[in-house]
C-alpha cells in the first residue's frame, strides 16, 4: 500500500469528521438562538398586558356637596388638596347599580376602581378648579382585579370559589362592558410614574431616573479615572517593574471579582465610615464605579496598545512632546476602542443589582428622585421587588420592566457597535 | 480638552458629595426591616404620601434581623425611624438598642400572617396534615420510637413517603419547597410547624425543661437530604414550581395563597383550614405576629412620623374594612388591637 492509498482510505473518515464538526457548530448556534428566542418571546409575551390599562368610564359629579367644599368664588390649592375626593368614584358607581344596597356588596363594588382614582381626581380638580360644581364623564382607573379579568389573566371559566373575581363582580363587569363603560388605553402611567403597591398605579419612571443618576455618577468617576490609569500604565509606567506588574495583575483580578463584594466594600467604606446616606444614587454610582473601573481600564489599555508605534515615532520625530503624542495622536486613534469598552462596561453596570442590595437600594421608593441624594432604586432592583409581590398583575409589570431594561441594554450595545464601525481605523 | 473637563467635573462632584455628607437633615421617613411586613408597610406609606402630600417614606426590605441591626445602631437622624419585624424583638436586640442610646421605642402589633402549606389545585389532598406529621416529614432527626426503636434514641429521618407517616396522607414522595434560613417564613415554619409537632412527643417535651438547647436543635432542624428544597425568598417562584409538580408541597405566606387561589390550595393543619378567621383566632397553628418598632425620640424631629404611625394604626388601614386587610393582613383580636393603637398614639415605651 503506498501513501496515496493510505490517504485515500482515511479520506472518507476525515471528511466525515469535518462534517460532524460543522454540524456540532450549527447545532450549538441553533440551540443558543432558540434559548434566546424563547426567553425574549416569553418575556415579551408576559409583558404585553402591562402596556395597556383598563379604565371605567364614570360620570363624576364634582358638586360642592360631594367635595365637601363651601361655595365660593375661588379656592386656594391647599383647600382643594384637602377637599374630599374619596367618595366621588364610588357614588358614580352606586348610581349605575342602584339595586346594590348591602354594605358588603357596596364595598366590593367600589373596590372595582383603583384606590388611586381619588388622588387622580384630586389632581384633576387642582389643575382645573372650573370642574367644581359640574358633572363630567371621566375615565377612572380600574382596580388590578378588574384589569386582570378584562385582559383574561383571570379566567372566567374556572369555578367561582377559586376565582378572585366572583360571579357577582363578573355580572357587574359584563354590564359595564355592555354599556361601553370599560375602555382600554395605552398604559402611559407605566412609563411616567414611580413605584406603587397597586399594580395599576406602578410605573418605572422612578427606577429609570434612579438608574440614570447612578449611571451619571459612575460615568463621571470611572471614565476619567479609568482612561487616566490606562494611559499611565501603557505610556508612562516603568516597564519590568515588580510593583507595576502587581498592579496589572490586580486590575485583571478586580475585573473578575463578584460584584456583591463591591457592595460590601461600599457599605463598609461609604456608608459606615463616611456616613453617607443609604439608598442614594450617589453612593450607588460610587459602588458601581468600583466595579466598572477595571472593565474600562482593560479595553482602554488594549486599544492604546493597538495604536501602531509608527504613529508615536512619527509624532516624536517631528518634535512632539510625550504629552502631545498621547493627547493629539494616540488617544484620538484609540478612542473608538475606549468608547466601546466604556459603553459595554456601563451597560453591565446598568444591569447590576447585587452590589446595590447591600447599600439599601432594595427599597420601596414611591416618589421620583429629584437629585443624586434622594432615596432611589434602580431598574434591576425594581424588577426584583416586583417579582416578589403577591398581586398577579405584577407578573406582567415585572416582564415589562425587563423589556425596558433590555431595550436600554440593546441601545447601548448598538451604540458601541456604531461607534466602533464609524471611527475604526485599519492599518 | 474633554478630559480636563471630565476630571474637573469629577473633582467638583467629589467635593459636593463630601459637603452633602455633613448635612444630615432629611425630610422623609426611613423604614427598614422584614420583607413580610414590607407589602403592608408600603401600602401605608403610599397612602400616607398621597393623603398628606408629604414625601413618601422610604422602606427597605432588609429582613427582620438586618432591620434590627440598623435600627439599634444609634439614635441619630442617620438611623432609621421605624423597623418592621415578623417576630418580636429579641432580648439581645433590645439590649443592643439600649446600649446604643435607643432607649425609647414603642412596639406596635400590626397583625398576623399565616403560613400556608399548599400544593397544586388538582393535586392530592393533604388536608389530614397535622403538626406531628409535618415534624416527622421535615425534621432532620426523629425519635426512634416511630420505627419501633426506643423512645430516647434519635434517628435520621427515615420517611420518604407521606403515607409512611400517616396512612391518611397521600402515597407520594415527601418533597417540600420552602424558603431559606434567612427568611422569617422559615423561622415560623421551624418554630411553629416543626417544633409544634415535635412537642407532641412527651419525651421531647420533657427535654425542653432538661436540655433546652438540645431540644431546640432537635426540634427545629430541617432535614437536608433533598426532601426539603430551599427555593430562595421568592414566593411567586415557589407557586409557579408547584403548578408543575402536583404532589409537591410549598411553604409561603398567606397573602400569596390568597392571590393564587386559582392555582394552589392550602392544606388544613390539625383539621383547621387556612382561612382568614382561623388565622385571626389562632386556630390555624402556623401563624406568626407582625410588628413594627418606632424610635420615639424621632417623633419630634422627623416631619410626619406621628401622622404615619397614626395612619398605620387607623381604622382605614387596620380596621375591619381596612385596606391592609385587602392586602392579606390578618388583624389582631380587638382587645390587643385597642392596646396597640393606644401604645402607638401615645408613644408608650417598650419594656422587656
Amino acid at each position: 500500500m503506498n501513501n496515496k492509498d493510505i490517504v485515500k482510505a482515511s479520506l472518507k473518515k476525515r471528511y466525515a469528521k469535518e462534517k460532524r464538526f460543522k454540524l456540532y457548530g450549527i447545532v450549538s448556534i441553533t440551540l443558543s438562538f432558540l434559548f434566546l428566542a424563547f426567553l425574549l418571546a416569553d418575556i415579551t409575551g408576559k409583558s404585553l398586558p402591562a402596556f395597556t390599562q383598563t379604565y371605567v368610564k364614570l360620570e363624576i359629579d364634582f358638586s360642592h356637596k360631594n367635595l365637601k367644599l363651601k361655595e365660593k368664588a375661588s379656592y386656594s390649592e391647599d383647600e382643594l388638596f384637602k377637599a374630599s375626593y374619596r367618595t366621588l368614584a364610588s357614588k358614580a358607581l352606586y348610581q349605575l347599580f342602584p339595586d346594590i344596597k348591602s354594605r358588603k356588596d357596596k364595598k366590593t363594588l367600589r373596590g372595582m376602581v383603583s384606590v388611586g382614582a381619588q388622588y387622580e381626581l384630586r389632581d384633576m380638580v387642582i389643575d382645573n378648579p372650573n370642574l367644581i360644581g359640574t358633572k363630567k364623564e371621566i375615565l377612572v382607573l380600574a382596580d388590578d382585579d378588574l384589569d386582570s379579568f378584562h385582559k383574561g389573566i383571570i379566567d372566567r371559566s374556572i369555578p367561582e370559589e377559586l376565582r378572585r373575581v366572583k360571579d357577582k363582580q363578573v355580572s357587574w363587569i359584563d354590564k359595564l362592558e355592555a354599556d361601553g363603560r370599560i375602555v382600554t388605553r395605552f398604559n402611559l402611567r407605566f412609563l411616567t410614574s414611580g413605584d406603587s403597591r397597586e399594580p395599576e398605579l406602578a410605573g418605572i419612571w422612578g427606577a429609570l431616573k434612579g438608574s440614570f443618576y447612578t449611571m451619571v455618577i459612575t460615568l463621571l468617576l470611572s471614565f476619567p479615572i479609568g482612561v487616566a490609569a490606562a494611559v499611565y500604565l501603557e505610556e508612562f509606567a516603568p516597564k519590568n517593574n515588580k510593583f507595576i506588574d502587581l498592579i496589572e495583575v490586580n486590575i485583571n483580578n478586580l475585573a473578575a471579582v463578584p460584584s456583591i463584594v463591591f457592595g460590601i466594600l461600599g457599605l463598609a467604606i461609604y456608608i459606615n465610615l463616611f456616613g453617607m446616606p443609604r439608598s442614594a444614587p450617589l453612593v450607588a454610582g460610587m459602588v458601581v464605579f468600583l466595579m466598572t473601573l477595571p472593565k474600562i481600564i482593560i479595553p482602554t489599555r488594549a486599544s492604546i496598545k493597538s495604536v501602531p508605534p509608527s504613529i508615536r515615532e512619527a509624532a516624536l520625530g517631528v518634535g512632539a512632546s510625550k504629552m502631545q503624542v498621547i493627547f493629539h495622536h494616540v488617544l484620538p486613534l484609540a478612542m473608538p476602542g475606549i468608547l466601546t469598552g466604556s459603553i459595554i462596561g456601563m451597560a453591565q453596570a446598568l444591569g447590576e443589582s447585587a452590589p446595590l442590595l447591600m447599600i439599601g437600594m432594595v427599597a420601596f421608593v414611591a416618589d421620583i428622585p429629584q437629585s443624586f441624594m434622594d432615596p432611589a432604586t434602580v431598574l434591576p432592583v425594581q424588577i426584583f421587588i416586583w417579582s416578589d409581590s403577591p398581586e398577579r398583575a405584577f407578573i406582567a409589570l415585572t416582564s415589562a420592566a425587563i423589556v425596558v431594561l433590555l431595550i436600554f441594554l440593546f441601545l447601548m450595545n448598538f451604540l458601541a457597535i456604531i461607534l466602533r464601525k464609524k471611527f475604526e481605523t485599519r492599518w | 480638552m474633554i478630559f480636563k473637563k471630565a476630571i474637573l467635573a469629577s473633582i467638583a462632584l467629589a467635593t459636593l458629595s463630601t459637603y452633602s455628607l455633613s448635612v444630615n437633615a432629611r425630610d422623609n421617613i426611613e423604614i427598614v426591616g422584614s420583607s413580610t411586613v414590607f407589602p403592608f408597610a408600603t401600602v401605608v406609606a403610599e397612602t400616607f404620601g398621597n393623603k398628606t402630600g408629604m414625601p413618601t417614606p422610604k422602606i427597605e426590605a432588609t429582613g427582620t434581623g438586618g432591620g434590627m441591626k440598623l435600627f439599634c445602631k444609634g439614635h441619630g437622624l442617620d438611623t432609621p425611624d421605624v423597623t418592621n419585624a415578623s417576630r418580636r424583638i429579641k432580648k439581645s436586640e433590645f439590649d443592643l438598642c439600649q446600649k446604643n442610646g435607643v432607649k425609647n421605642i414603642t412596639e406596635v402589633l400590626v397583625g398576623f400572617d399565616g403560613i400556608a402549606i399548599a400544593n397544586e389545585l388538582n393535586g392530592p389532598d393533604f388536608n389530614s396534615l397535622t403538626l406531628r406529621s409535618l415534624y416527622l416529614g421535615l425534621a432532620a432527626k426523629v425519635p426512634a420510637s416511630v420505627k419501633g426503636g426506643s423512645d430516647l434514641e434519635m434517628i435520621n429521618n427515615p420517611f420518604k413517603n407521606w403515607s409512611e407517616i400517616d396512612s391518611k396522607l397521600p402515597n407520594v414522595a415527601i418533597k417540600v419547597l420552602g424558603p431559606p434560613p434567612t427568611s422569617g417564613t422559615r423561622d415560623a415554619l421551624q418554630e411553629l410547624g416543626i417544633e409544634g409537632g415535635c412537642k407532641t412527643f412527651p419525651q421531647m417535651k420533657a427535654m425542653k425543661k432538661t436540655d433546652s438547647k438540645l431540644y431546640k436543635t432537635l426540634c427545629r432542624t430541617v432535614r437536608e437530604d433533598g426532601h426539603y428544597v430551599e427555593m430562595g425568598e421568592n414566593d411567586n417562584l415557589i407557586i409557579s414550581k408547584l403548578t408543575n409538580e402536583p404532589t409537591t408541597l410549598g411553604v409561603f405566606g398567606f397573602s400569596f395563597l390568597d392571590q393564587n387561589s386559582d392555582k394552589v390550595k392550602g392544606s388544613n393543619i390539625d383539621g383547621n383550614p387556612i382561612t382568614f378567621e382561623n388565622i385571626a383566632t389562632g386556630a390555624y397553628p402556623v401563624s406568626r405576629p407582625l410588628y413594627f418598632y418606632v424610635k420615639n425620640d424621632h417623633r419630634d424631629s422627623i416631619k410626619g412620623l406621628n401622622q404615619f404611625i397614626n395612619e398605620f394604626v387607623s381604622d382605614d388601614a387596620m380596621g375591619e374594612e381596612g385596606y391592609l386587610l385587602d392586602k392579606g393582613l390578618i388583624p389582631a383580636p380587638e382587645e390587643e388591637h385597642a392596646k396597640t393603637v393606644n401604645n402607638a398614639r401615645n408613644a408608650v415605651p417598650l419594656q422587656l
